[in-house]
Order: C-alpha cells, then sequence, then structure tokens
C-alpha cells in the first residue's frame, strides 16, 4: 500500500511517512518493552531502520495454509483447522505453530553443533551436524506430534494459556539420528534418568542468558526407536519454526518434548529441572480434582504419553448435502504410546455407533487413517461425532475429561455439524 | 409542594398579581390532591377487583405484609432476605410488581435476556393479570436483565457454534 501511495500525492507520503515514523515508535516502544530497557539514541535512530534483533525478516506464516488460526503472534502459536489435517503425512503447510518464546533468527547451520552433556555422561561430547549425519545410521518416522494444551478452549472454568481448539496436532516424517545410538557412543552412567534438551530460541524478555524452555523425557523414552535427532521435516530441512536446523523428536508425547534448535542435551540423574518442567507447567494432578478447584503445585505430575484421540478431516463441519448422498467421512486416530485399536462414529449423539474401517500407523507412534461411508435416515441438523478406543480398551470421552488447572490433554469426542436436505 | 418552581418561572412585575396567583394555584392543586385521596379511598373501599391481584389472598395479604415489615430491605451477602433475589437498582419495584403474585422462585430458577423476560411480562398481562407496569416496566426489566441474564454455556460440551455451512460438492 505505502508503495503506491507514495507514487500519488503528497498528502498521501506525509501520511505515509507519519505512519512510518509511529510504526518506528511503536516498534521501538515495544523493543523497549522486550529488552527491559529504554533504547538509547532511539530517537536519532534512521527512519525505517529496524534494530536487528527484532525478527524482521522471517515470516512463520509464508507457505502455511490460508485456514491457520493465530492464536498468538509473540510468541508465535498457531493451528490449522481440522479439515486441514486431511493427509496421513501432514504437509509444512498445516502444521500448527507453537512457541515459548522467539524464533531464533542467527541460525548458523555451518558452526551447529550438538553437545552432550550432564551428571551422567561419562564425558562430555560434541557433534557438528555433518558428524552426526555420516556417524550414525538415519531413520525416518512418520511421528505424531500433539500440543499438551490442545483442546485448552473446550474447559470450563476456562484455563489460561493458548485457546487452542482441536488442530494442534499433526504427523509428518522425520529423518534423523537414533539418539540411543548418539547416547551409546557418548557413554551414559547406569545412574541416568532422565534427559534434557536447551534450544536456541529468545526469551521473550530478551534476556539472552534466560531459557526459554527446557524440557525432556525419561531415559527409557530416549532410548526407544523411534526416538530421533532430526534434521529433515517430510524429506526437507526442518523449516526454521519446527526447529532447522535440528530437533530432538519424541513422538506421542506433549509436543513440547520435542526440543526444537537443538544445541545441547543433558543426561540427567535426576527428574530434568529446566524450565517448563516444574511447577504446574505440562502437568496434571495426580488424582481427580473438581472444575476450579486448587491443586498444590507436589500434587502435579509430569504429562507423559498423550491420550487416546482422533480427528474427523473430511468433510470439514457445515456440509450441506442431498439425502440421496452417501457421506464418506475420514480422519485420524492417535493415542500417545498406544496403537488405535477400533474406530466409530455417531449420529445421534451416542445412541448407537458405527465403526469406521481403520488402517494400522505407518510405524509405531504415526497416527491411523479411518473412514465410514453414512447415510442419513432422513433430513435435518446432525452432528458426527468420532470416537477412538486404544489397545487398551480406553476410549475418548464424548464429554470433556477432568478438569485440570492448566487445561491439558482434552480428548473429548471430535464432532461436525453437517445439514441434509 | 412546587410553589417555589412556579414563582421563579412566573416571575410577575407587581408583588400583589404574585400573591393573588399563588392563591389561586395553591388552593386548585390542595382541590386536585383531596378528590384524588377522596377517590382512591372510595375506589378501594367499594371496588376491591380494582386490587384483585393483590388481595387474592384477601386473608393472608394482610399478615405478609405486616410480616414483611420487619425484615423489608434486610441484605444479607447482597441479596435481599425476603427473596432471595439480588440486591440492586429496581428490587422494591421488582418485589412489589412481582413477588406480589408468585414466588421470587420463578425469578431465582430463570436466565434470560432483556428481551426475554419481556416476553414473560407480555404473557402475564396476556393471560394472568398483570397489569399495565407504565414507567416501572423498563426500570424492572434492567434489573432482571442485569442480575438474571444468561450464563455463558459452560456444560460438559458446549453447542457448536460459528458453523461455516456450504454447499458439499464431491
Amino acid at each position: 500500500m505505502s508503495k503506491t501511495d507514495l507514487n500519488h500525492s503528497n498528502k498521501k507520503t506525509i501520511n505515509t511517512q507519519d505512519r512510518r515514523k509511529f510504526l518506528q515508535k511503536s516498534v521501538l516502544a515495544a523493543m523497549a518493552t522486550v529488552l527491559g530497557a529504554d533504547i538509547v539514541h532511539a530517537s536519532s535512530m534512521p527512519e525505517g531502520y529496524i534494530p536487528l534483533a527484532l525478527p524482521a525478516d522471517f515470516d512463520p506464516m509464508k507457505g502455511k495454509s490460508k485456514g491457520m488460526i493465530v492464536r498468538n503472534e509473540k510468541p508465535w502459536n498457531v493451528e490449522p483447522t481440522p479439515d486441514l489435517l486431511n493427509d496421513a503425512v501432514t504437509p509444512f503447510a498445516s502444521i500448527f505453530i507453537r512457541n515459548n518464546g522467539l524464533i531464533p533468527e542467527d541460525v548458523d547451520v555451518n558452526d551447529w553443533t550438538l553437545t552432550i552433556g550432564g551428571e551422567s555422561v561419562t564425558q562430555e561430547k560434541t557433534y557438528t551436524l555433518e558428524e552426526l549425519k555420516k556417524k550414525f545410521k538415519s531413520y525416518s518416522y512418520q511421528l505424531t506430534l500433539e500440543c499438551g494444551g490442545n483442546g485448552r478452549a473446550g474447559f470450563y472454568p476456562p484455563a489460561s494459556g493458548n485457546q487452542w481448539e482441536e488442530g494442534a496436532v499433526y504427523c509428518s516424517e522425520w529423518t534423523g539420528v537414533r539418539l540411543k545410538d548418539v547416547l551409546a557412543d557418548v557413554g551414559i552412567k547406569s545412574d541416568a534418568v532422565y534427559i534434557g534438551y536447551y534450544g536456541k530460541d529468545k526469551h521473550l524478555n530478551g534476556d539472552p542468558t534466560k531459557v526459554v524452555i527446557s524440557r525432556g523425557a525419561p531415559i527409557a523414552k530416549a532410548m526407544q526407536d523411534e526416538t530421533l535427532l532430526a534434521w529433515k521435516l517430510n524429506g526437507e530441512d526442518i523449516p526454521l519454526q519446527h526447529g532447522y536446523p535440528l530437533r530432538m523428536v519424541c513422538g506421542g508425547w506433549p509436543a513440547s518434548v520435542s526440543g526444537k534448535w537443538l544445541h545441547k542435551l543433558v543426561v540427567r540423574n535426576q527428574v530434568h529441572d529446566g524450565p517448563k518442567m516444574m511447577g504446574d507447567a505440562y502437568r496434571v494432578p495426580k488424582y481427580p480434582v473438581a472444575p476450579g478447584q486448587e491443586v498444590p503445585e507436589e500434587d502435579m505430575k509430569i504429562i507423559e504419553s498423550m491420550p487416546v484421540k482422533s480427528l474427523i478431516t473430511y468433510p470439514k463441519s457445515g456440509a450441506m448435502f442431498d439425502k440421496s448422498k452417501t457421506l464418506h467421512v475420514q480422519g485420524q486416530a492417535w493415542a500417545g504410546e498406544q496403537e488405535v485399536r477400533e474406530m466409530q462414529v455417531t449420529i445421534d449423539f451416542g445412541a448407537t455407533w458405527q465403526k469406521c474401517s481403520l488402517k494400522k500407523p505407518a510405524n509405531r507412534l504415526a497416527w491411523q487413517q479411518w473412514s465410514i461411508d453414512l447415510n442419513f435416515p432422513q433430513a435435518g441438523y446432525y452432528e458426527i461425532w468420532a470416537k477412538a478406543t486404544d489397545d487398551q480398551g480406553i476410549s475418548q470421552p464424548m464429554v470433556m475429561p477432568g478438569w485440570n488447572p492448566k487445561g491439558y490433554l482434552n480428548n473429548a469426542c471430535h464432532r461436525i455439524a453437517v445439514k441434509v436436505s | 409542594m412546587n410553589n417555589s418552581a412556579k414563582n421563579k418561572s412566573t416571575r410577575p412585575k407587581k408583588e400583589t398579581l404574585q400573591l393573588f396567583n399563588v392563591l389561586i394555584k395553591s388552593t386548585i392543586g390542595i382541590l386536585v390532591l383531596v378528590v384524588l385521596l377522596v377517590g382512591l379511598v372510595l375506589a378501594i373501599v367499594f371496588q376491591p377487583e380494582i386490587s384483585a391481584l393483590q388481595s387474592a389472598d384477601a386473608t393472608e395479604a394482610g399478615e405478609s405484609v405486616a410480616s414483611q415489615e420487619e425484615p423489608l430491605d434486610q441484605l444479607v451477602d447482597g441479596k435481599d432476605v425476603a427473596t432471595g433475589l439480588i440486591a440492586g437498582e429496581g428490587l422494591e419495584l421488582v418485589k412489589a410488581s412481582c413477588t406480589a403474585c408468585h414466588s421470587s422462585a420463578l425469578i431465582l430458577q430463570n436466565r434470560f435476556t432483556r428481551e426475554g423476560w419481556h416476553s414473560k411480562i407480555v404473557w402475564m398481562q396476556e393471560t394472568q393479570g398483570l397489569w399495565d407496569l407504565g414507567d416501572n416496566e423498563s426500570k424492572i426489566l434492567d434489573y432482571l436483565a442485569e442480575h438474571y441474564a444468561p450464563e455463558e454455556a459452560h456444560g460438559r460440551r458446549a453447542p457448536l457454534s460459528n458453523i461455516d455451512w456450504y454447499e458439499l460438492k464431491d
């Protein structure tokens, strides 16, 4: 807009300049807030100059589907609508973005190293990316990553945080080396109980020494075949907002366990205590609580495997069609560490259930495709509800699952509305 | 009652004229008041059906009025003790207009928008003998809409909303 305005009239030029000044001031004010200090000489900065500390060049929405819902721009938190997750392997365009801090923009892939240390390594060791790729055998897995807070919007009393609806989940193909192979090369002590990651993301408050998020997993999870140190997503370099150039990927667990921009791993002789491991972050009560109940910190436990869940990815909610039509319905189902054993849908609010056809997962921890053809007895408004059952016999609840203070683990049945005429 | 206002507004030039006017108007005003009062007393005495709604239970009416004298306006935890209604502007009007006929529970257990409450009033006027509430109607609706509005849906699953309807084409 500003370019054409500038060419058109003086008045508009002035307006544009005013706007630029205003924008520059706003940006500087925002920066000052972030940095926790006034920017000296801000008034003498050249017009249009944007300090390097700001993520001015990188647009995390570039290449993303139009239907993505931006929950937050600072930090970036974006989710697709369920119909965008219809592919067996989620394309980059539909992958949700969840950040606790700022996306690092100063990634130098040539200088990138991974250091593995901590109390429980026999010796600290550092690898370059090239060394990782050459020294160890690489594997590819389709891995389901779901935000622990996916579905938070459904809880009442409302839980604070990004009000995710259904879309903070995906299953893409990751390529990298097995963490267990690397840990074997490093050498870990018998007292190792947990691993923790450190990434290069930057804290919202601008303090470069402050760690944004440093979570992890028990050593048993780290030793699984599918736990990768990955550099490729769907066969290409991992996009920056998803962890370029290196990410630890732990399928089936809250996606926050899969550390982005990975440059350090620690092998701990205790449960990792990095930021977002403690307090009520990614934790739920050890026992069922009443909605709104206060829960002491010591009564909260770390979320591990995500619960059984499914999505209706076709058709998109709101479909209107003729009664003569047989409606093909399809979606995804997953169950954390488990496999989904059965998939059912109802068009009468659970009075009767119809069994869907269900595919096996491409590999352990990958989501599974399901489908069913539905006919409707008469014209009217219907809701299609989908319910998955895992191999332990545990199903999705139709109502909201137990309330928890931070609104995690909402695996209530997904549903869509359709109208038959 | 409004002599001072009249004085200000008329502002006659001669004092005698002013005095004359005041006397005439005061006399007329007093006469009107007396006629109204006598009429009201006569009406209540000879035509009790005018106040049929209040005296539906004529024998109990006196008792309840008497017993309400004591806790009248008594508020505990922001609620009127006699009715359980939330304290607020319009409470006395609501008590006078609504709980004269029915219990406050009819209000307490319901949640409507202003339009919803209005339709209840219309229904009561059309079928239940509720009188014209005049200027009080809007004050009563203000009170009901403020204190007994629908609460945010927070069942175990809220109804689907913002459905973007579209023709499904294969």
